[in-house]
C-alpha cells in the first residue's frame, strides 16, 4: 500500500497556514507613539483644527509621522516617546478644555492588512502599562438612603390621607421602616392606603398590633441595585472618557462591581480622583431682571450669577438654590402626549416639598439645572498632578408652568438623545451608591515593555530547545514535527489576533512557551507509535498508517482533558489568568491540526508515495 | 535513537505498594508542612499593596526601610526583585489606613526622601474582600477541573481507571502545595494557574497510559492484570519521558528566562510535570489495580478505532 493524499488537502492547509500567517504579521510592526484628540461632550473636531495641530508641531519642530482625521477623531503618530509627550502639552495649550488630548499607541500596521482586518494581538495591561481599578458599589448606602426616602415618603403619605400616626422611623440593620399607631385601626387604615399607593411593599405587623413593619419587595431591592450600579457605569464611562484615554474599559463584573481598565495611564492619583470625583446638580431660578450685557461686563447683579449653557451662552441665575441635586431619586427620558422628547424627574419626599414651596410663587418663570462637576484642567500643581477644575454648566432651562411637587416633567428638549443625555446627568448629579476601590494594579510603561522582552526571548529559546532536541532524536521525522512546531506558532499568533476577545499577557505568553514544549507531545505519540509497529515488523507504509490511526484517539482523549481545564480556567480567572486560559486553549487546538493534520500530509508526501525500505525515525 | 529499548516489559506492578507508600508519605508530609507552615498567600489572597519600584543604581534597601518607617509604614517588607536595582515593598492590610492610597503615598515618600528618584514599575492593591473570593473561587476552579476529569474518564473508561487517574492528579496538587508551603514560596494567581495547567498535563501522561492499558487488555489475552498494565506502562515509557522532558527543558528556559514574575508559575510546573509523570505510572495504575480492575472492566470495546478514520477523512 501507499500513503497518498489528494492535492486539495494541501492547498487547504496551506491556505490555511497562509491566512494566518497574514494575519499575524500586523504584530511583527512596532506601535507608534500617538495621540489620540477627541472634542468632549458630544462635540465635533473639524478638518481646521487637524490643520492648526500641524502647523503648531511644525513650529515646535516636531516631525509628527501623519495627523489623520478620521471618525471624528485626531490621530497623530510620532516617531518617540519625547515628541509624544511635547506634542501633548502643545496641543493641550492649544485647543483647551473642549478637547480631550489622550496618550495612545497606534499599530502601524500596513493599510493592505487593515484593509482585510487584520490587527495586531490585544495586549494586556501588564504588557502594554496601565491602571486597572476593580471598583465595589455600596449597596447598603443605596438600600439605607432608600430606607431614609421611604420614611420621608410614609409620613407626607399618611398625613395627606389624614391617617394619625405616632411615628415613622428606619430600622438601617434590618431594612424595614417601623410605624406605630395609637389604634389597631389607623394600622389597617394606614396599611391599606400605603398599599394602595405603592404594590412593591411588604408590610407585617408588629407584637403590639399598633406597629407596622414595611419592608421593599426582592423585585424592588433588586431594582434598586441594579439601577445604583447602572449609574454607576454610566458616569464612570462619562468620566473616563474625560480623562483621555484610548480604548478604556468600563465593565460590569458580577452583581455589585464594575472593571475600570485604563490603557496607559501612569498616573493613578489622578485617575482616582476623577473616578471619585462627586458631580452635583443645583436647580437655581433664571434672573430675567439682571442686566445680561452689564455682567458680562462683569458687573453681575448682587443676588444673581453669571453661568454658561453647554453651548457656551450666557445666563444669569439667582444665587439662591431651590434644590440639590441629592433629592432627585430618579431621571428618564420618554415622550409627552405628542411624542415630543421629555425628562421625567422623581423627588424624594423632602425635595418634592422644598420644590413645591419654592415653585408656588414662581410660577411662569424660568428655572435652570446646573451641573457641577470637577475634572483635570492644563495647570499642574506641585505633585506634577493637574489640577481639578470646578465646572459649571446650565444643562437645561425651562419655563415652571405650575407648582411642582415630587414628580415633575422637563418639555420643550430638542430631540430623544437630548432628553437621555439630560436624564444621564441628572442622574450623575445625584449619584445614591458611592464606589470603593477594591482591587488596583497598575504596570508602568517600563515594566510592560520588559515583560514583552523576557517573554519573546522565553518563547524563542523554548523554540531553539525543543527543535533541536525533536532534530536530533527523531531526525527527518523530527525536522517534519519542527515544520509543524513552527506552522503551530503561526497559527497560534494569527488565531489570538484574529479573536477580537483575545488578550495576550504575561502568562499568557508563559502559556505560549508551555504550547511550545507540549505541541510536540502528538508527535512524539506517533512516531513512538510508528516505531513501534515497525518492531512488530509491519511494513513502512502499514506503520506510516497505523501509527497515525492509533496515536489519534490518545492525542484526542489527552487533550480534551486539558481542554477542559482550560475552560475551568477561563471561568474563574480575572485578566491575566484569562489571557493564559485562552492562549492554552487555543495552543491545543492548533497543535492537535499541525501535529496531526500537518505533519500527516508532509509525512506523507515525503515517504508516503513511494516504496522505501527504512524509515529516518 | 532510543532512550528506553526493553525486550521484555519492565514489572512496575512489583513495586506498586512500594509507590503506594512513598506516595501516602508524601502526601502527609505536605500536609503536616502546610499545617505547620501555612501556605505563603500572596497580595492576591492576602489582600494588601505591593510596590514595584526601580532605582538608577543598586538600590539601598536600609534606606528603603528607613523612609518607610518615617512614613508610617513600619510593617513594610522591603527585598529585592529579580535585580539589585528593583525593589519590591509589601505592605500589609490595615483597618486604620486608606488602603487605596498607600501606593501613592508610598512612592510620594520614596521620590521626596531619597536621594536619587525612584520609576513606579508597579504597583498592586487588593482589598481583604478580593483576597478571600479569590481563595474560594480557586479551590472552587480545582474541584471543578478534578471532577470534570473524574466523569469524563469514568465515561471514556472506566470508574477504576477515573479514580486512580483523579488520585494521581489530587496527589500531584497536594505535592506541589507542600512543596510550596515547605520553601514558603509565594502562592499567587499565576501559581493558581500553574496548578490548574498542571492538572490538565499530568491527566495527559495518564490517559496515554491508560489508553493502552485498555488496548493491552484485549490484545494480550493469556496475561495477568498486572502484567498487561506493565506492558502499556513499558511500551508507554519512552514517549511519557520524551515528553516530560521537553516540557521541562522549555519550562527551564521559562524559570531562567521569563523574568522573576513568572518564577512560581515555573516553578510549580516544573515541580508538578515531574511528580506527576511519576505519579501517573504509579500512583494512577497501581490504583486501578489494587480497585480490582479487569479485563472484562475493558469490554466491549468503545469505538476507538473510528476516530483515526474521523482524521483521515480530513
Amino acid at each position: 500500500m501507499l500513503n497518498k493524499n489528494p492535492a486539495w488537502r494541501y492547498v487547504l492547509v496551506i491556505g490555511m497556514l497562509l491566512l494566518a500567517l497574514v494575519y499575524a504579521l500586523p504584530n511583527l510592526y512596532p506601535e507608534d507613539p500617538a495621540l489620540n484628540i477627541s472634542a468632549t461632550r458630544g462635540g465635533t473636531v473639524a478638518e481646521q483644527t487637524r490643520l492648526q495641530l500641524e502647523q503648531s508641531f511644525r513650529a515646535a519642530n516636531i516631525a509628527a509621522k501623519s495627523v489623520v482625521l478620521e471618525e471624528g477623531q485626531i490621530l497623530a503618530r510620532f516617531n518617540s516617546t519625547e515628541d509624544q509627550l511635547q506634542a501633548r502639552e502643545i496641543a493641550s495649550q492649544q485647543l483647551g478644555t473642549n478637547f480631550v488630548t489622550a496618550l495612545n499607541l497606534a499599530p502601524a500596521t500596513p493599510g493592505w492588512l487593515t484593509a482585510i482586518g487584520a490587527t495586531p494581538m490585544n495586549l494586556g495591561l501588564d504588557l502594554r502599562g496601565g491602571v486597572h481599578f476593580l471598583l465595589a458599589v455600596d449597596m447598603k448606602a443605596a438600600l439605607d438612603k432608600n430606607l431614609n426616602d421611604m420614611v420621608q415618603t410614609f409620613r407626607a403619605d399618611l398625613r395627606e390621607d389624614q391617617i394619625r400616626y405616632r411615628n415613622v422611623q428606619a430600622d438601617i440593620s434590618r431594612g424595614q421602616v417601623q410605624i406605630t399607631f395609637r389604634s389597631t385601626e389607623d394600622l389597617t387604615a394606614a396599611e391599606a392606603a400605603l398599599k394602595k399607593r405603592d404594590r412593591e411593599l411588604v408590610f407585617s405587623t408588629g407584637s403590639d398590633n399598633q406597629t407596622l413593619l414595611v419592608t421593599l419587595s426582592e423585585n424592588r431591592l433588586k431594582e434598586i441595585r441594579e439601577y445604583a450600579l447602572e449609574q454607576n457605569i454610566t458616569i464612570i464611562r462619562n468620566r473616563v472618557n474625560e480623562i483621555g484615554v484610548a480604548e478604556p474599559l468600563v465593565q460590569r463584573q458580577g452583581a455589585d462591581r464594575i472593571v475600570v481598565q485604563l490603557p496607559g495611564v501612569q498616573d493613578t492619583a489622578q485617575a482616582k480622583e476623577i473616578l471619585g470625583a462627586t458631580a452635583s446638580l443645583e436647580f437655581r431660578l433664571v434672573d430675567t431682571d439682571g442686566d445680561l450685557a452689564a455682567a458680562l461686563e462683569g458687573r453681575v447683579p448682587p443676588n444673581s450669577e453669571l453661568y454658561y449653557s453647554r453651548d457656551g451662552r450666557p445666563v444669569l441665575l439667582e444665587k439662591r438654590i431651590m434644590l440639590t441635586g441629592d433629592h432627585i431619586t430618579g431621571a428618564s427620558s420618554g415622550y409627552d402626549e405628542y411624542s415630543r422628547p421629555q425628562v421625567n424627574i422623581k423627588l424624594d419626599a423632602k425635595g418634592g416639598s422644598l420644590l413645591s414651596a419654592s415653585t408656588k410663587d414662581t410660577i411662569g418663570r424660568r428655572m435652570a439645572s446646573v451641573f457641577i462637576e470637577y475634572k483635570p484642567g492644563t495647570e499642574i500643581d506641585v505633585d506634577g498632578n493637574p489640577v481639578l477644575i470646578k465646572q459649571q454648566e446650565v444643562i437645561n432651562d425651562a419655563t415652571i408652568q405650575a407648582r411642582l411637587g415630587r414628580d415633575f416633567v422637563i418639555t420643550g428638549i430638542s430631540s430623544p438623545a437630548e432628553a437621555q443625555n439630560l436624564a444621564t446627568l441628572l442622574r450623575a448629579g445625584a449619584l445614591i451608591a458611592p464606589i470603593q476601590i477594591i482591587e488596583e494594579r497598575t504596570i508602568g510603561p517600563s515594566l510592560g515593555k520588559e515583560n514583552i522582552e523576557l517573554g519573546i526571548t522565553a518563547i524563542q529559546w523554548g523554540m531553539v530547545v525543543v527543535l533541536l532536541f525533536m532534530a536530533v532524536y527523531y531526525k527527518a521525522f523530527g525536522m517534519v514535527a519542527n515544520i509543524a512546531l513552527v506552522a503551530n506558532l503561526v497559527l497560534l499568533v494569527g488565531v489570538m489576533s484574529l479573536i477580537p476577545g483575545a488578550t495576550l499577557t504575561l502568562p499568557g505568553m508563559a502559556g505560549i512557551v508551555l504550547t511550545v514544549g507540549m505541541a510536540v507531545d502528538a508527535n512524539v505519540l506517533i512516531f513512538e507509535r510508528i516505531r513501534e509497529e515497525l518492531l512488530e515488523g509491519r511494513s513502512v507504509q502499514q506503520a506510516i498508517h497505523h501509527g497515525y490511526d492509533r496515536a489519534f484517539a490518545t492525542i484526542a482523549d489527552s487533550n480534551i482533558t486539558t481542554l477542559l481545564v482550560a475552560l475551568v480556567l477561563f471561568g474563574i480567572g480575572t485578566g491575566p489568568v484569562k489571557g493564559f486560559a485562552v492562549t492554552l486553549a487555543i495552543g491545543i487546538l492548533t497543535s492537535i491540526f499541525t501535529a496531526v493534520v500537518g505533519t500527516r500530509l508532509l509525512v506523507n508526501l515525503i515517504w508516503g508515495g513511494r516504496r522505501v525500505q527504512s524509515l529516518p525515525i | 535513537m532510543q532512550v528506553f529499548n526493553f525486550a521484555k516489559p519492565l514489572d512496575f506492578m512489583r513495586l506498586k505498594w512500594a509507590a503506594v507508600v512513598l506516595s501516602a508519605v508524601l502526601v502527609l508530609a505536605s500536609f503536616t508542612s502546610i499545617a505547620i507552615n501555612g501556605i505563603n498567600w500572596g497580595l492576591d489572597f492576602t489582600g494588601g499593596t505591593v510596590i514595584e519600584v526601580g532605582f538608577a543604581k543598586p538600590a539601598d534597601l536600609a534606606a528603603v526601610r528607613q523612609t518607610l518607617t518615617d512614613a508610617g509604614y513600619e510593617d513594610a517588607v522591603v527585598q529585592l526583585f529579580g535585580t539589585s536595582r528593583d525593589v519590591l515593598i509589601r505592605i500589609p492590610l490595615r483597618p486604620d489606613i486608606a488602603q487605596a492610597e498607600v501606593g501613592d503615598t508610598v512612592l510620594q515618600a520614596l521620590n521626596s526622601q531619597q536621594a536619587d528618584s525612584v520609576t513606579m514599575r508597579r504597583v498592586e492593591f487588593v482589598g481583604p474582600s478580593v483576597g478571600e473570593e479569590l481563595k474560594q473561587d480557586g479551590g472552587l476552579a480545582m474541584l471543578m477541573a478534578l471532577l470534570g476529569i473524574l466523569a469524563y474518564v469514568a465515561m471514556r473508561f472506566e470508574w477504576r481507571l477515573s479514580v486512580g487517574a483523579v488520585a494521581a492528579l489530587t496527589h500531584d496538587v497536594i505535592l506541589t502545595l507542600g512543596l510550596f508551603s515547605l520553601l514558603q514560596l509565594e502562592f499567587d494567581l499565576t501559581v493558581l494557574a500553574a496548578i490548574l495547567a498542571l492538572i490538565g498535563y499530568s491527566i495527559n501522561d495518564t490517559i496515554v497510559v491508560f489508553d493502552r492499558i485498555r488496548e493491552s487488555f484485549r490484545k494480550l489475552r493469556e496475561t495477568t492484570v498486572a502484567e498487561t498494565i506493565n506492558d502499556a506502562i513499558t511500551s508507554t515509557l519512552n514517549r511519557t519521558v520524551i515528553t516530560s522532558l521537553t516540557t521541562m527543558l522549555v519550562l527551564v528556559v521559562l524559570f531562567y528566562m521569563g523574568g522573576a514574575l513568572i518564577h512560581g508559575f515555573a516553578t510549580a510546573l516544573l515541580f508538578g510535570i515531574a511528580v506527576g509523570t511519576y505519579s501517573s505510572i504509579y500512583v494512577a495504575s497501581a490504583i486501578a489495580e489494587i480497585l480490582g480492575i479487569s479485563r472484562e472492566d475493558m469490554l466491549p470495546p468503545p469505538p476507538v478505532d473510528k476516530e483515526g478514520e474521523d482524521i483521515d477523512a480530513l
